[in-house]
C-alpha cells in the first residue's frame, strides 16, 4: 500500500519534471556548455586549432569591442533608470489614485501593446519618428518646420525604443508590491510632517524595493540582450554589443569569438546586477520571489 | 482654559451622502475628548478632516486659534495614531520615533535623547533597536503613541487604536492611556465605537450618530441624563420599553404594555399624551423583591428566563409576566441572591429614574 503510494508520487514527479528538465538541459545548459567550450577554442596563424584565451583577450585588445560593451552596459543602466522613473509614478497612480474600474482599464492599456511583437512596435516608432514620418509631416504641414528632421538612428531614438519596449516588465512587479503598501503608512508619513518627496524616499521606495529590484534585473537583462531595437532604431554610432556578437557568428563566422563575447556580456551584466543588489541591500532570493 | 481645537459647523459630503453634518465642538487644552458612535457614523471622517486628509465641504477647523483651511496635512500641529497604527515596517523603533523629528530638521544627539526620553515615558526603555515585527500588540501601540508624542503636538488624535487588541490588553491599555494623557497633559481626541473606552478615559464625550452629535457631555451626564433616545440606547445598558403615552384621572402619565399592565412615566415637558414614546430603565435602577413599595413606584412581576452571570456585572434576563417584554435586571452585589431560572420575582423602580423620549425609531446594532 505504502509502496504503491510512494511510486505514484514518484511517477507524477517524473512526468512533470521531465519537460522542465529537458527544456533546461537541451535548450539552456547543453548549448551554453558547448558555447563555453567553443569560446576557449581557436585557430592559430598556421591553421592549427587548440585551446586558447585569445578570444577573450581580443575583447580587451580591440577598443571597438570593449567600448561597445561598456556603452551597452552604461546605456542599459540609463534605460533601466529611465524606465524605473516612469514606472514608479505610473504604478502609484494605478494602485493608489484611481478606482478599481479605471485601474483595470489602465492595466489593460499597458498590457495590450505587448501582445504585438517587438518588431511591430519598433516599426511603429519608426513610422512616427522617421524623416517622412508622422511628426515631420504634421510639423511641416503646420509650417513649424521647413525641412524634415531625421529623428531616427541616434542615441535618443534608441532609448525611446528601448524604454517603450521594456516598460511592462518593470511595471508589473512594481504594481505588485505597491499594491501591498498600506495607504495609512503614506498618511502616517504625511501626518508626521514628511513632504511628498520624503514619503517617496523613506516609505514608498523602501517598501517597493523587492519589486523595483526584480523589475530592474529583468529590464536590465532584456535591454543588454536586445537586438532588434538597437539594430533598427539606433544609428551607426550607437551600436549595441549584441550586434558585435551577431557579427561574429553570422558575418565573420567566428563562432569561437562570438561565444566568448556572449559569455563576456553575461559576466558583465551579472556583475552589474550583483553590484546593484549589494548597493540596495537586497537578496536575490527575495527579489525573484 | 484656552481652546486647543475648535470645530465650527463642519460638514462633509461624498456625492449625495452627508458623512458629517454641521458638527461643532471645542476642546480645551489638556482634556481627553472622545467621539463615540457606531461604525459609519462619520467619526473617522471627522478625524481625518482635522488631520487634513480630507477637505471639508463647509465650516471651519481651528487649532489653537489658527485656522486650518488650506494647511497641508504635513504642516498641521496634530498627530494621529492610526487604527492599525501604521508603524513603518522598514524602520526600527527608534527610526520610527525619530521620523517626525528628522522631518523637522532635527539631527544628532538631540534626536537620540528625545527618542530615549519618550521611550522611557511610554514604558519601553531600551526598545529603540527592536524591529517593528518583534513587538507585541501593546508595545506597538505604545511606539505609535510615542512616535506622535515626541513631536509635542497640540492635539493628539487617536482613531480606535485599541480596536485590534484582545480584551485583557484593551482593558489594561485604557488605564495606561488615561494615565499617560494626565502625565503629558496633551489634548487627546479619541474616537471609538466602544462606549466603555470612551466613558473610562474621557473628560468629555460626544455621541455621534448619522453625521451629527446627539449629545456632548461628561461621561457621568451621558449615562444618567441621556439627551436623546439614541444616546440612551448606545451608552451603557438600558431596557427599552415602547408604548403610547397616556394620562390617568389624577394627572399621572403612564404607558400600557400588552396584557394591560400600566407603567408610570415621569413625563418630560415636551411630550403630550397620545404620543408614542420609548422609556428607558437602567438594569441597576431596578430593585428585586424590596418588600413594601411606596405609592408612585412601578412594580412589575417578572419571570426569570436566565441568570447572566458576569461577576460584578451579573444580570437577570426576565420577562414581564403576561407579556413578551424582556427586562435586564442587575443582580445586587451587596447580598448574595439565590435566583434561578423560572423563578417569579417582583421588580420595582422609581419612574423618576427612567427617561422617556418620543419614539425615534433608531436602532443600535445590538438590537434585533
Amino acid at each position: 500500500m505504502m509502496n504503491s503510494r510512494k511510486r505514484k508520487i514518484g511517477w507524477g514527479f517524473v512526468i512533470f519534471f521531465t519537460p522542465v528538465f529537458l527544456w533546461l538541459a537541451l535548450l539552456f545548459v547543453l548549448p551554453h556548455l558547448e558555447l563555453l567550450r567553443l569560446s576557449f577554442l581557436g585557430t592559430d596563424y598556421y591553421g592549427k586549432s587548440g585551446v586558447t584565451l585569445e578570444n577573450y583577450a581580443a575583447f580587451f585588445k580591440e577598443p571597438a569591442y570593449w567600448m561597445t560593451c561598456a556603452r551597452t552596459a552604461v546605456y542599459s543602466i540609463i534605460v533601466t533608470l529611465i524606465i524605473l522613473m516612469i514606472a514608479l509614478p505610473m504604478a502609484f497612480y494605478i494602485t493608489k489614485v484611481v478606482g478599481l474600474r479605471v485601474r483595470g482599464l489602465l492595466t489593460l492599456m499597458i498590457v495590450v501593446p505587448f501582445w504585438v511583437s517587438v518588431l511591430i512596435r519598433v516599426y511603429g516608432w519608426m513610422i512616427i519618428l522617421r524623416e517622412s514620418g508622422i511628426i515631420n509631416r504634421v510639423l511641416i504641414g503646420l509650417g513649424i518646420w521647413k525641412t524634415p528632421l531625421e529623428m531616427l538612428y541616434n542615441d535618443a531614438s534608441l532609448m525611446v525604443g528601448l524604454v517603450h519596449t521594456n516598460l511592462l516588465f518593470m511595471l508589473v512587479p512594481i504594481i505588485g508590491v505597491m499594491d501591498s503598501l498600506d495607504n495609512s503608512l503614506i498618511e502616517a508619513g504625511s501626518n508626521l510632517g514628511a513632504g511628498k518627496l520624503m514619503i517617496w524616499w523613506k516609505i514608498i521606495i523602501p517598501h517597493c524595493m523587492t519589486g523595483i529590484m526584480s523589475g530592474s534585473i529583468i529590464v536590465f537583462m532584456l535591454v543588454t540582450g536586445s537586438y532588434i531595437t538597437p539594430a533598427l532604431m539606433g544609428g551607426k554610432n550607437s551600436q549595441w554589443f549584441t550586434q558585435q556578437i551577431y557579427n561574429q557568428f553570422i558575418i565573420a563566422f567566428n563562432w569561437n569569438q562570438g561565444a566568448a563575447f556572449g559569455f563576456l556580456l553575461l559576466a558583465i551584466s551579472s556583475l552589474i546586477v550583483w553590484v546593484a543588489l549589494r548597493i540596495t541591500g537586497q537578496k536575490l532570493g527575495e527579489v525573484v520571489k | 482654559m484656552p481652546i486647543d481645537l475648535s470645530v465650527r459647523d463642519v460638514s462633509k459630503r461624498f456625492g449625495s451622502f452627508t458623512a458629517v453634518d454641521h458638527v461643532s465642538f471645542e476642546v480645551e487644552t489638556g482634556k481627553f475628548f472622545s467621539i463615540l458612535g457606531p461604525s459609519g457614523c462619520g467619526k473617522t471622517t471627522l478625524l481625518r478632516m482635522i488631520a487634513g486628509f480630507y477637505d471639508f465641504s463647509s465650516g471651519s477647523i481651528a487649532i489653537r486659534g489658527q485656522d486650518m483651511a488650506g494647511v497641508e496635512a504635513n504642516k498641521r500641529p496634530v498627530k494621529l495614531v492610526f487604527q492599525h497604527l501604521a508603524l513603518f515596517p522598514m524602520m526600527d523603533v527608534k527610526e520610527n520615533i525619530a521620523f517626525g523629528l528628522r522631518r523637522r530638521g532635527e539631527r544628532g544627539v538631540a534626536v537620540r535623547r528625545k527618542v530615549d526620553d519618550i521611550l522611557d515615558r511610554v514604558g519601553l526603555p531600551g526598545f529603540g533597536d527592536k524591529k517593528i515585527n518583534q513587538l507585541s500588540g501593546g508595545q506597538m501601540q505604545r511606539v505609535a503613541i510615542a512616535r506622535c508624542l515626541v513631536l509635542e503636538p497640540v492635539v493628539l488624535l487617536l482613531d480606535e487604536p485599541l480596536g485590534a487588541l484582545d480584551l485583557k490588553l484593551r482593558e489594561h491599555m485604557k488605564v495606561e492611556l488615561k494615565k499617560l494623557q494626565t502625565e503629558v497633559g496633551t489634548t487627546f481626541v479619541y474616537i471609538t465605537h466602544d462606549q466603555s473606552e470612551a466613558m473610562v478615559m474621557s473628560d468629555y464625550v460626544a455621541v455621534m450618530n448619522r453625521g451629527h452629535f446627539e449629545q456632548l457631555d461628561t461621561p457621568q451626564n451621558l449615562y444618567s441624563n441621556p439627551a436623546t433616545s439614541f444616546v440612551a440606547q448606545f451608552v451603557g445598558e438600558n431596557n427599552k420599553i415602547a408604548g403610547k403615552l397616556d394620562r390617568d384621572g389624577s394627572g399621572h402619565f403612564f404607558i400600557t404594555l400588552e396584557g394591560g399592565m400600566r407603567l408610570l412615566v415621569a413625563k418630560p415637558a415636551t411630550l403630550q399624551a397620545g404620543e408614542s414614546v420609548e422609556v428607558f430603565v437602567r438594569p441597576e435602577a431596578m430593585s428585586i423583591n424590596p418588600g413594601p413599595t411606596p405609592e408612585g413606584m412601578n412594580k412589575v412581576t417578572v419571570v426569570v428566563k436566565a441568570v447572566l452571570f458576569d461577576g460584578g456585572n451579573s444580570r437577570l434576563l426576565c420577562v414581564i409576566e403576561g407579556s413578551s417584554k424582556e427586562l435586564l435586571v442587575r443582580l445586587p452585589q451587596a447580598v448574595p441572591y439565590e435566583v434561578k431560572a423560572h423563578d417569579r420575582i417582583c421588580v420595582v423602580w422609581d419612574p423618576a429614574r427612567a427617561v422617556c423620549f418620543r419614539s425615534a425609531g433608531v436602532k443600535t446594532y445590538d438590537e434585533l
